[in-house]
């Protein structure tokens, strides 16, 4: 039990994370009940596929008017980089094939981005903290939204659509802080993300962005090591040479 | 009703991706050039997000009320403020020039 508390521990990056998701939450169930979405089915929502920014875009799409396909559509896209990231995740998340499916479903940006580690792997009970303390206020906050949102007003007008690049801003600043592979990264990502928004259909910036930084980064990195051992052999005399009699 | 069929639809997608990695490799390891690549994800994707959510309107991007909250959380982020300042002050910024 102790042990369980610990790992559970929520430490106060964590805890901003899980506020500021819980606003957004609020802010999804203004949008969800003005565009006609019901309580209930704006609740379910946010259990089931707990993915702000796709919730809001395929939720605005049915109410402009958008079928139900297209709409749904317009959500997965935005969803894409999850498979990159689950499978940052991956070898890091514990347990049987039940406990890792349930699991799976905390993969989320702020959570694989506050656990993750230089070498790529993830801290399990970090990513769960952070994943489960978001699940819970995400829900929380959709469920305040849908019923209250009168109460709440515009969300815009408080500024709640900036507290999310600024937050994923803050997560990724420690990293690009300390590692120059990190910061190449941040960079192409950033660029290929710009492009993306003008050149590509909508939600698919970002997806391409990851992949496209992540290709480039690869094959740099890939060729590096090759040049550097190539050129590294001759100062390295291999020790089975100098092992004379 | 189509309110639940989107329900239904992008969440069984958006869970089909989440899991692919957890589930279909399991702890077993990627082959070398993707396992070297896992520590770049995540900050490709978070520049990336930063990107679209401050400056993409649509298929165009803009400068506005965003732009001046995500520099008032860089100057914060520059001074290691914590978490929750950076989030607040975004936001704050963001809505003061709404006003």
């Amino acid at each position: 039990m102790e042990a369980t508390v610990r790992r559970l521990s929520i430490d106060r990056t964590v805890a901003a994370i899980a506020l500021a998701v819980g606003a957004f939450g609020a802010s999804f169930g203004v949008l969800a009940d003005a565009a006609g979405l019901g309580t209930a089915q704006a609740i379910v929502m946010s259990v089931v596929v707990f993915a702000g920014s796709a919730q809001f875009a395929a939720v605005a799409a049915l109410d402009g008017g958008a079928s139900t396909v297209s709409a749904a559509l317009s959500g997965i896209a935005l969803n894409l980089r999850y498979l990159p990231m689950g499978l940052v995740a991956a070898r890091s998340l514990r347990g049987g094939r039940l406990r890792r499916a349930a699991k799976a479903h905390l993969v989320t940006d702020e959570a694989v981005a506050v656990a993750s580690r230089p070498d790529g792997s993830v801290d399990e009970p970090r990513f769960l903290a952070t994943g489960l303390s978001m699940w819970v206020l995400w829900i929380a906050g959709t469920a305040l939204g849908a019923l209250g949102g009168s109460l709440i007003g515009d969300p815009e007008s408080l500024g709640l659509d900036a507290a999310f690049p600024a937050l994923f801003l803050a997560l990724v600043a420690p990293r690009v802080r300390e590692e120059r592979g990190a910061r190449r990264a941040a960079l192409a990502g950033a660029a290929l993300a710009a492009a993306g928004t003008v050149v590509l259909p909508a939600g698919l910036a970002t997806v391409v962005a990851a992949l496209g930084a992540l290709a480039g980064l690869t094959v740099v990195e890939t060729t590096r090591a090759g040049s550097e051992a190539g050129r590294e052999r001759p100062r390295r005399p291999d020790p089975r040479e100098e092992a004379g009699p | 009703m189509s309110g639940w069929v989107l329900v239904a639809i992008v969440a069984a997608a958006t869970y089909g991706l989440r899991a692919a990695g957890p589930l279909g490799i399991g702890t077993a390891g990627l082959p070398g050039w993707a396992e070297r690549s896992l520590p770049y994800v995540t900050p490709a994707v978070l520049a990336g997000l930063v990107v679209t959510a401050t400056f993409a309107s649509g298929r165009d991007l803009v400068l506005d009320e965003r732009a001046l909250g995500l520099g008032a959380a860089a100057v914060a982020v520059a001074l290691r403020a914590p978490t929750l300042l950076v989030v607040v002050v975004a936001a704050a910024v963001t809505a003061l020039a709404r006003l």
